[in-house]
């Protein structure tokens, strides 16, 4: 075999840059929102919220009625050009009411969410990153919790605390708030056990910097979802408590409370009594499911189906 | 088997008296008296007699060491309300109403639930699978308080198929059943689809094709046994919410169950009626509970029936 010259020419310099990344990287943000981009199901989902959004707060000012004024010559009328979605038995403007009602069961579904937020993370963390006994003691705690019936436990704390929003808030929380914590508990145990966490430690970071930068990030997908989907049961919820008679007072009106009182017009036939309300109400839901369901596919591609 | 019966049966019991504590001081935190309505102040004679009936004059531990006593002979005390009435009656009366309500609901909601899951996932992105698909998203989204005066609307009041509401014939039951089953079913299609889609993946599935079985075989008896099981862990919680969800449905359809005790209990702020339906309604749960999870070792006998430590 001859060895000739030419094998020996050495490699030319252009082909050292195929270990370049040409393509842009993406944050983890930019990932999921392109994920998410591509999903017009879950697109949907947040331009109707965030239009029921808008509603909920320009909505009881541009209809020109006050929605806690009656009147007895203008009641159970259709909808027409000056009542959009008609009036109630007391002559209030359902259109009115249907806005000043979206702000309280928004504000409701919101601000229990954000407080299961807040202690279910913070319950979860904890018991997964110390571990061991702490762990099996919160944990065992939460387990008595989840394995009762949720709406009973809230309906007793809604007779024991009395009607009104913050106690319809608070009550909603003080079980919402288990499975959030289940979910970021399993999570951190799970993540905690990881070789690039133990390779954290190795090098020495410190317990804070290792939740902040490595736990929480691969959690925060999880938690995001989780609490679009609370949005919709903490909604639920005050709108079942209304129906029991334990929702938020008179004049005050949620969806709930309204679809309650429209009940009763399946025979009379002043359909839009009931018919708003329960048609928000169930958009609303619909649109924080499908986006939670979105969400959860943006933030982790690979449990996609 | 028998050991974990056992410790799940002792934390049961724990987890009752917890509840049943709870319960009894928190409602004994409640101010004023119970026989005070719209200020309307009572005799004293009076007062002191119904204190004393109730055992309220005594010190809160020794009415909790009371009630404790009762609860052991399976007596829920007088109704504060209606003292010719106890929560015992009210349950004999009420209960068996919604315990066939909830029974039929959750009966329905398993099967067809199941059903739509299975198919859907047999016909994977096909027109019946978006269908089973959008079928589940609106039971999600659609409350059962939404879904039952609609029901009333067209099936009773503009097509005359059923009645409108109460309580007796078979025809009575359908509706408030279909209302209740509504959300079950989405969540049941859902988690059926989902892990039939991954069971049918599997290589045994493969292999007994290979062995040529009937296709129907294959689904029955070696895919859906798998893919059923996360939906026995979710049975628990379901009953729960059908539980829980027929108090409206009861109200809504007039119905005499359990639901309009409760209901009345709490406008009445009729405390021992709230005290009790909420102990038995928790017990019946974590019963229930108790039987799913030693179901669970009886179809999957895979599962060490040890606390399930990866299950979040």
């Amino acid at each position: 075999m001859i060895v000739s010259d030419d094998l020996f020419i050495p490699m030319r310099k252009d082909n050292l840059n195929s270990e370049a990344i040409v393509r842009p990287q993406l944050t983890f943000w930019q990932g999921a929102w392109q994920r998410l981009k591509g999903n017009k199901l879950a697109l949907m989902g947040l331009v109707i919220i965030i239009v029921l959004g808008v509603m909920a707060t320009i909505g009881p000012m541009i209809s020109g009625h006050e929605y806690s004024k009656q009147s007895i010559i203008m009641k159970n009328k259709a909808p027409s050009g000056t009542y959009w979605f008609g009036t109630d038995d007391f002559g209030r403007d359902v259109f009115t009411r249907v806005w000043y009602g979206a702000r309280i069961s928004l504000f409701v579904g919101f601000m229990a969410a954000l407080i299961d937020f807040f202690i279910g993370v913070l319950y979860g963390g904890i018991a997964g990153y110390m571990g061991g006994r702490v762990d099996n003691i919160m944990m065992r705690f939460v387990d008595i919790l989840y394995g009762l019936p949720y709406l009973l436990v809230v309906i007793l704390l809604m007779v024991v605390m009395g009607p009104g929003l913050g106690t319809i808030i608070i009550a909603l929380s003080a079980t919402g708030w288990i499975g959030m914590a289940r979910t970021v508990r399993g999570q951190v145990l799970q993540m905690k056990n990881s070789e690039y966490v133990l390779a954290a430690k190795t090098m020495g970071a410190k317990p804070f910097y290792i939740i902040r930068k490595h736990l929480l990030p691969n959690t925060i997908g999880i938690i995001i979802v989780y609490v679009t989907l609370s949005v919709p049961s903490a909604i639920f919820g005050e709108a079942f408590l209304s129906f029991l008679g334990l929702g938020v007072q008179a004049p005050m009106a949620s969806w709930g409370v309204m679809a309650n009182d429209g009940l009763s017009t399946i025979l009379s036939g002043h359909w839009w009594r009931l018919f708003f309300p329960a048609f928000f109400i169930s958009l609303t839901m619909l649109a924080f499911n499908v986006l939670g369901d979105g969400l959860r596919d943006a933030f982790d591609p690979k449990a996609r189906r | 088997m028998l050991s974990f019966v056992f410790r799940r049966f002792i934390s049961m019991i724990v987890t009752l008296w917890l509840i049943i504590t709870v319960t009894f001081f928190l409602m004994h935190a409640v101010p004023g008296s119970p026989f005070e309505k719209e200020g309307k102040a009572l005799n004293e004679t009076v007062a002191q007699n119904l204190n004393a009936y109730y055992n309220l004059d005594k010190p809160l531990f020794v009415q909790y060491g009371l009630y404790l006593q009762k609860l052991v002979q399976f007596d829920l005390g007088p109704s504060t309300a209606n003292s010719a009435d106890t929560v015992n009656k009210m349950i004999a009366r009420g209960f068996p109403v919604s315990f066939q309500l909830g029974l039929i609901a959750v009966l329905f909601a398993i099967i067809s639930g199941v059903g739509l899951g299975v198919i859907a996932a047999l016909r994977h992105n096909r027109l019946i699978d978006y269908a089973a698909m959008i079928i589940a998203v609106l039971g999600i989204s659609i409350p059962s308080f939404v879904v039952a005066p609609l029901l009333i609307k067209y099936l009773a009041v503009e097509w005359k198929l059923l009645p409108t509401a109460t309580w007796g014939s078979w025809q009575h039951v359908v509706m408030p059943a279909l209302a209740l089953a509504f959300g079950p079913i989405a969540i049941i299609a859902r988690l059926t689809r989902t892990n039939m889609l991954e069971v049918l993946t599997q290589e045994y599935i493969e292999t007994a094709k290979a062995k040529g079985l009937k296709p129907a075989t294959i689904v029955i008896k070696h895919a859906l046994r798998n893919a059923i099981l996360p939906v026995v862990t979710l049975l628990g919680a379901l009953i729960a919410n059908v539980l829980t969800g027929s108090f409206v449905i009861e109200k809504i359809f007039a119905i005499p169950g359990m639901g309009k005790y409760f209901v009345a209990g709490i406008i009445n702020r009729d405390y021992s009626v709230i005290m009790g339906t909420t102990v038995f309604y928790s017990a019946l749960l974590i019963f229930l509970m108790f039987v799913v999870d030693v179901l669970y070792g009886i179809i999957d006998p895979r599962i060490k029936l040890h606390r399930k430590e990866s299950e979040g």
